[in-house]
């Protein structure tokens, strides 16, 4: 069995991955929800079929040349600590975490693929791309599912499309996604109006970790709903139009900020580096939304010479699963919270206060 | 009014939100309103609570309708009521009017124009194709364009000759 630690990438290469766009599209993902013909939904069939299915679907996935050198494994050999590292790195989702005996993972090498078996569906396959890259995640899962489909027997119906679990995602099965650091919007109160327009063009925006979460960090995830009566394609652009015109929104709203109100904009920010480079306890919570500050002051050269990849790579590290994994004994909220400070005036040693006018 | 989530209090929030040209409409009670975050509009979209909702929805009200059962994998109303989730591939068969109304209120349209595998994509597009033939016929038919008729009748046949026009239902 692969040690997953040494498997995954570093959170320092982690953070050194770029894409266009990336200081405000932090990633992009396209999942595509597929299942066997002959079987019943994970949900509904019982253990032994579980475990049958993820047998025919471990190898298959695992045999195509995208996956060659890839971890692949049963989630009842990975550790409550292991899967809760994987959530914490976008790979898989907090339910998928839940599972164990006859449901399985199977992740690339470049974590730009990763499979999720037996979650809500026999299979949940993503692509991932940092920054701005759906169209380029579309046009990597597509090429993963038609090499898949000569080895499963995919349900598919003439009227309904790729049959799923849940009716929410029957048809094409697909959701595109995007993560996107919105902190100028947030500051300039103008993050409900967008939030709210996004909404009524048909999709959801959600916070860090998918479904029912808050937006720490300032970080909100973008996604359609809808599944059935148009394709793929259209989905794409139409994400693709939507995610563009929040960029520029974002990009407007620091402007105006810098022109308008650079006092409230240095304040927040400097206070954010201050309590990070300082202070001796911190929540995680209280880490993600001061880092997002940190973070936009990078993007406004507020901190010269810091890369945002010190910013990114303290957004993985500082998790509990992060912080738990680099010490042999079980922490308590309280003590990950004084481990989390030193980590992170470690880090911030070298990094100068925010150079203001 | 009772909450359409708790089905127990009076519903004394009214919500109702357009999302493209489909109108949505919730009736909350006081509690299911603030759990589900409405007074905060950032973290509630109205498409997430009614796609929760979908759990708790009927697919057929029909009176018997309760007593169907999947052939395959014997997953009932009852069961949908509570997850939300069908049973296997089939259930979609088994359940399909029940299905049509909330596959409405879900999604865009209700027929699948995106992909398909690719062993089915040529039986597809020629069943689509053969359904638009039939029709014209039937216009030709009706227009008493028999010249016309024959000539879509020896297409139809040619094609359906060539790929017999199974639907891969």
């Amino acid at each position: 069995m692969k040690d997953l630690h040494q498997f995954l990438i570093s959170p320092l290469q982690a953070a050194q991955q770029h894409g266009p766009n990336d200081r405000i599209v932090m990633s992009s993902r396209v999942r595509l929800a597929r299942n066997l013909r002959a079987a019943s939904f994970p949900g509904w069939a019982k253990k032994p079929e579980r475990v049958k299915i993820l047998d025919l679907v471990m190898p298959a996935v695992s045999a195509l040349p995208e996956m060659a050198d890839s971890f692949a494994e049963a989630m009842d050999n990975l550790t409550t600590l292991d899967k809760q590292i994987l959530v914490e790195r976008h790979l898989i989702s907090r339910e998928h975490a839940a599972k164990n005996v006859g449901s399985g993972i199977v992740l690339n090498r470049a974590e730009s693929f990763c499979v999720m078996i037996n979650e809500e569906d026999h299979l949940r396959m993503q692509a991932l791309r940092p920054g701005f890259q759906i169209r380029e995640a579309w046009n990597a899962i597509d090429r993963l599912d038609s090499a898949l489909e000569k080895r499963l027997d995919f349900a598919f119906d003439n009227e309904l499309g790729y049959l799923t679990a849940c009716p929410t995602n029957l048809g094409t099965g697909i959701r595109v996604s995007a993560m996107l650091h919105l902190p100028g919007l947030v500051l300039a109160e103008q993050i409900n109006p967008i939030i709210q327009s996004v909404n009524k063009l048909g999709l959801a925006v959600r916070g860090l970790y998918g479904e029912g979460t808050e937006a720490l960090g300032n970080v909100f995830q973008v996604s359609n709903q809808m599944t059935l009566g148009e394709g793929e394609i259209v989905i794409v652009e139409r994400l693709e139009k939507v995610l563009s015109q929040i960029i520029e929104h974002e990009e407007n709203a620091r402007l105006t900020l810098l022109e308008k109100k650079p006092k409230t904009v240095f304040n927040h920010i400097g206070r954010a580096y201050g309590i990070l480079a300082n202070a001796h306890s911190i929540s995680s919570k209280e880490t993600m939304n001061l880092l997002s500050l940190l973070r936009l002051g990078i993007d406004l050269d507020l901190f010269p010479g810091t890369a945002r990849a010190l910013v990114d790579e303290l957004f993985l590290t500082t998790q509990p699963a992060h912080l738990q994994k680099q010490i042999a004994d079980k922490l308590s909220a309280e003590e990950r919270d004084l481990l989390r400070a030193d980590m992170v005036r470690a880090r911030l040693k070298d990094v100068s206060r925010p150079v203001t006018k | 009014m009772q909450c359409c989530v708790c089905k127990e209090k009076p519903a004394t929030v009214h919500l109702t939100q357009i999302v493209g040209e489909k109108m949505q409409k919730l009736d909350l009670c006081e509690d299911c309103a603030k759990a589900k975050g409405i007074n905060d509009p950032t973290s509630f979209a109205m498409a997430d609570l009614m796609l929760g909702l979908g759990a708790s929805q009927e697919l057929d009200p029909k009176a018997g309708a309760a007593e169907i059962k999947c052939p395959r994998c014997g997953f009932s109303q009852a069961d949908f009521k509570k997850s939300g989730r069908l049973g296997c591939p089939e259930c979609y068969q088994t359940f399909a009017e029940g299905l049509a109304g909330l596959l409405k209120t879900m999604h865009k349209g209700t027929r699948h124009t995106g992909k398909a595998p690719e062993a089915l994509r040529k039986s597809r597009e020629t069943g689509d194709r053969l359904k638009l033939l039939q029709k014209k016929l039937n216009k030709a038919i009706e227009a008493e364009d028999y010249e016309l008729a024959a000539q879509l009748r020896d297409e139809i046949k040619a094609l359906s000759g060539a790929a017999p026009a199974k639907a891969a239902k």
